[in-house]
């Protein structure tokens, strides 16, 4: 079949997002973010809002969010990216504004932050990408790092007396008047990733009518970390993960 | 809203919340600490964002403020927050991501006495933490210091032109005193706040969605993972800070023509020292006042002049001795330097001033 009806618009089954550009991605292979940023293109290209959009990128895995979705960005310090996005929305009442943050981002050095914007009932979306450890930093404990799970600052796992319990922010986020949808999903399956990007539009359907804030938590492997192949990865998470962090919507009004 | 000059009594914390909606600020952040939670309190009685359309928000802490004026002066509006002592330190993590990524906004510093919880009387003892930055790497703020309400009104314009124009935090630091004492103050006209459009065009750089016209991507980082390109970043922010000091110094001169003895003060040590040479003058000595309007860019070859006229230096700061080391950096030594101040919240009398003066001009 020639080259240019394979490659008719009707044809295409499966493309590259148009939001995402050709800079090489600095994601390990089988890494929850990419799976997630290319959701995040999608909908905002769906959604027709690239002009309107502003990111936020975290400190973390994702700080270089900016170099692979072409929206405008600010990149936030570590764990502040719910001020910078409060501020944005507030004085740019119209555009959709959202937050991209991993769990040490969001749940720990930034836990401030993220409570006080979520309870204002900012009209922003936070995707808050859970991979219970430290990507960027080389694997080191995390907020959300499972009872005995092993990282290099707990290499003989996480115990209570020395560490604490792992956060679920998320049903602290639920709990909080200013919050309208607070949901947790995961990319781990064709379905799952399927469900996540629903999600995705719903929150940024929620900014944008002004209906309060919204928290898309998504569990999501972090191979490197974990020193797992993608394919382990992805079990581990089913089997460790997922008991703790139970997929489905933790408010919905 | 009568588009108007007024003429109000006012602190020096309500002139600067007035200033700020008739400049046509977009939008105010900040955290309650005493002595400046007048200029919150002041903004959420006029609720200005029924009128300009400005925004005002109590944020849970000076951590978050700081980065709500990053992210605002991000998207090219035209932003402030303020704080006194501790919560200006908190904010020292932001103000260096803020000058690398020369985005402009207006940070108020109505200083008390420290270090630490220190007390809420007024205070100098934060010139080191404005004019060289509490924050990480190579990086200045433009300092303006106020010695008036008028003058804490009027910065608030000077500070939105300055910043706007070199595209860099810029620091109002006042004190507890000149935040808290009343004077007759004489308002601006409102100045209406830009509109989406106009910020677009004025700020091509800056953060708002690509817009109808689809430009490229605007990005806001300090982040960057080659050291060669970063080194281009600082040298270039280096040599603004150049254009900065070769431009935007401002001094004020008083009584200084025929003078042997100079005081050198800012903000509120500038007033009293005023009464002082007042007092002095009457008594036949020849003595005036320097007072550096801009804490950065310092007033260098105006310290160097007079300190080449001059018999002597004063240096009077209520610190123990802040801004002293500028001056003798300044003068390159060319008369003796003395100093006088006090500090954690002690405001010094024109008689003491007086009396140094005397001891050391005899
Ligand atoms: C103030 C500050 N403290 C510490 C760091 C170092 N740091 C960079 S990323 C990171 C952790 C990020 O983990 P997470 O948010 O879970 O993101 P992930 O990489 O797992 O996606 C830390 C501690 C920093 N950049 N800034
Ligand atoms: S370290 Fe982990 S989170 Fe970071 S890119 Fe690799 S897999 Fe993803
Ligand atoms: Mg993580």
């Amino acid at each position: 079949m020639d080259e240019k009806i394979i490659k008719s618009p009707e044809n295409i089954v499966y493309q590259k997002p148009r939001l995402m550009n050709d800079n090489t991605m600095h994601y390990c292979p089988g890494c929850g973010h990419s799976i997630v940023h290319k959701l995040v293109a999608e909908i905002i290209d769906e959604m027709q809002m690239q002009d309107q959009t502003i990111g936020v990128c975290p400190v973390g895995c994702a700080v270089f969010a900016y170099r692979y979705l072409d929206i405008d960005w600010i990149e936030a310090p570590h764990g502040r990216a719910p001020s910078c996005a409060s501020a944005t929305k507030r004085l740019w009442p119209n555009h959709l504004v959202f937050t991209y943050q991993g769990d040490g981002d969001l749940a720990c050095i930034g836990t401030g932050e993220t409570i006080h914007a979520l309870n204002r009932g900012e009209n922003i979306t936070i995707i808050f990408i859970n991979n219970a450890i430290y990507g960027m930093t080389g694997g080191q404990m995390a907020p959300t790092t499972l009872m005995g799970m092993k990282t290099s600052t707990c290499p003989y796992g996480r115990q209570a007396d020395l560490h604490g319990f792992p956060l679920k922010i998320s049903d602290i986020a639920a709990t909080l008047e200013g919050t309208c949808y607070v949901t947790r999903q995961a990319v781990n399956t064709v379905g799952n990733i399927a469900r996540t990007k629903k999600a995705i539009r719903q929150a940024f359907e929620n900014s944008l009518q002004g209906r309060g804030s919204s928290l898309v938590e998504i569990v999501s492997t972090c191979s490197a970390g974990w020193k797992m192949s993608p394919e382990q990865s992805n079990k581990w998470l089913a089997e460790n993960m997922l008991p703790y962090y139970p997929l489905g919507d933790l408010k919905k009004l | 809203m009568h588009n108007d000059h007024e003429i109000l009594l006012l602190k020096g914390n309500e002139a600067i919340a007035h200033a700020a909606i008739r400049y046509g600020y977009d939008g105010f952040f900040g955290y309650p600490i005493t002595p400046q939670s007048e200029i919150l309190e002041t903004l959420a009685l006029l609720r200005p964002w029924e009128t300009t359309g400005m925004v005002v928000l109590q944020s849970e802490s000076e951590v978050a403020s700081i980065n709500m004026i990053y992210a605002g002066g991000s998207t090219g509006k035209c932003v402030l927050t303020s704080s006194s002592s501790v919560g200006i330190s908190l904010m020292q993590e932001v103000i260096p991501y803020m000058a690398i990524s020369e985005v402009p906004a207006l940070i108020v510093s109505v200083q008390r006495g420290g270090p630490g919880l220190g007390t809420i009387q007024p205070s100098q003892s934060d010139y080191t933490q404005a004019v060289y930055g509490g924050g990480n790497g190579d990086y200045h703020n433009i300092v303006l210091a106020p010695c008036s309400v008028q003058e804490s009104c009027d910065m608030v314009g000077l500070a939105k032109e300055l910043m706007m124009k070199w595209r860099t935090p810029v620091i109002i630091l006042s004190d507890g005193s000149i935040g808290q004492m009343m004077e007759k103050c004489t308002l601006p006209p409102y100045t209406p706040r830009r509109t989406d459009e106009e910020i677009r065009q004025q700020c091509p750089w800056a953060v708002n969605g690509l817009g109808i016209k689809s430009r490229k991507p605007n990005v806001v980082t300090s982040l960057e993972l080659d050291q060669a390109f970063m080194e281009k970043r600082n040298k270039a922010l280096q040599e603004k800070y150049k254009q900065i000091e070769n431009t935007e110094v401002r001094a004020e001169y008083y009584l200084t023509d025929d003078a042997e003895t100079v005081i050198v003060a800012f903000g509120s040590a500038a007033r009293i020292s005023m009464g002082a040479i007042d007092i002095l003058r009457e008594q036949g000595h020849k003595i005036g006042l320097l007072r550096p309007i801009t804490l950065w860019p310092f007033p260098n070859n105006e310290v160097l002049e007079l300190s080449k006229r001059a018999k002597r230096i004063l240096v009077v700061e209520l610190n123990e001795g802040q801004m002293l080391r500028d001056v003798e950096w300044a003068s390159q030594f060319s008369c003796p330097i003395d100093f006088i101040g006090h500090s954690g919240g002690v405001i010094m009398t024109p008689d003491e001033i007086v009396e140094k003066i005397c001891s050391i001009a005899k």
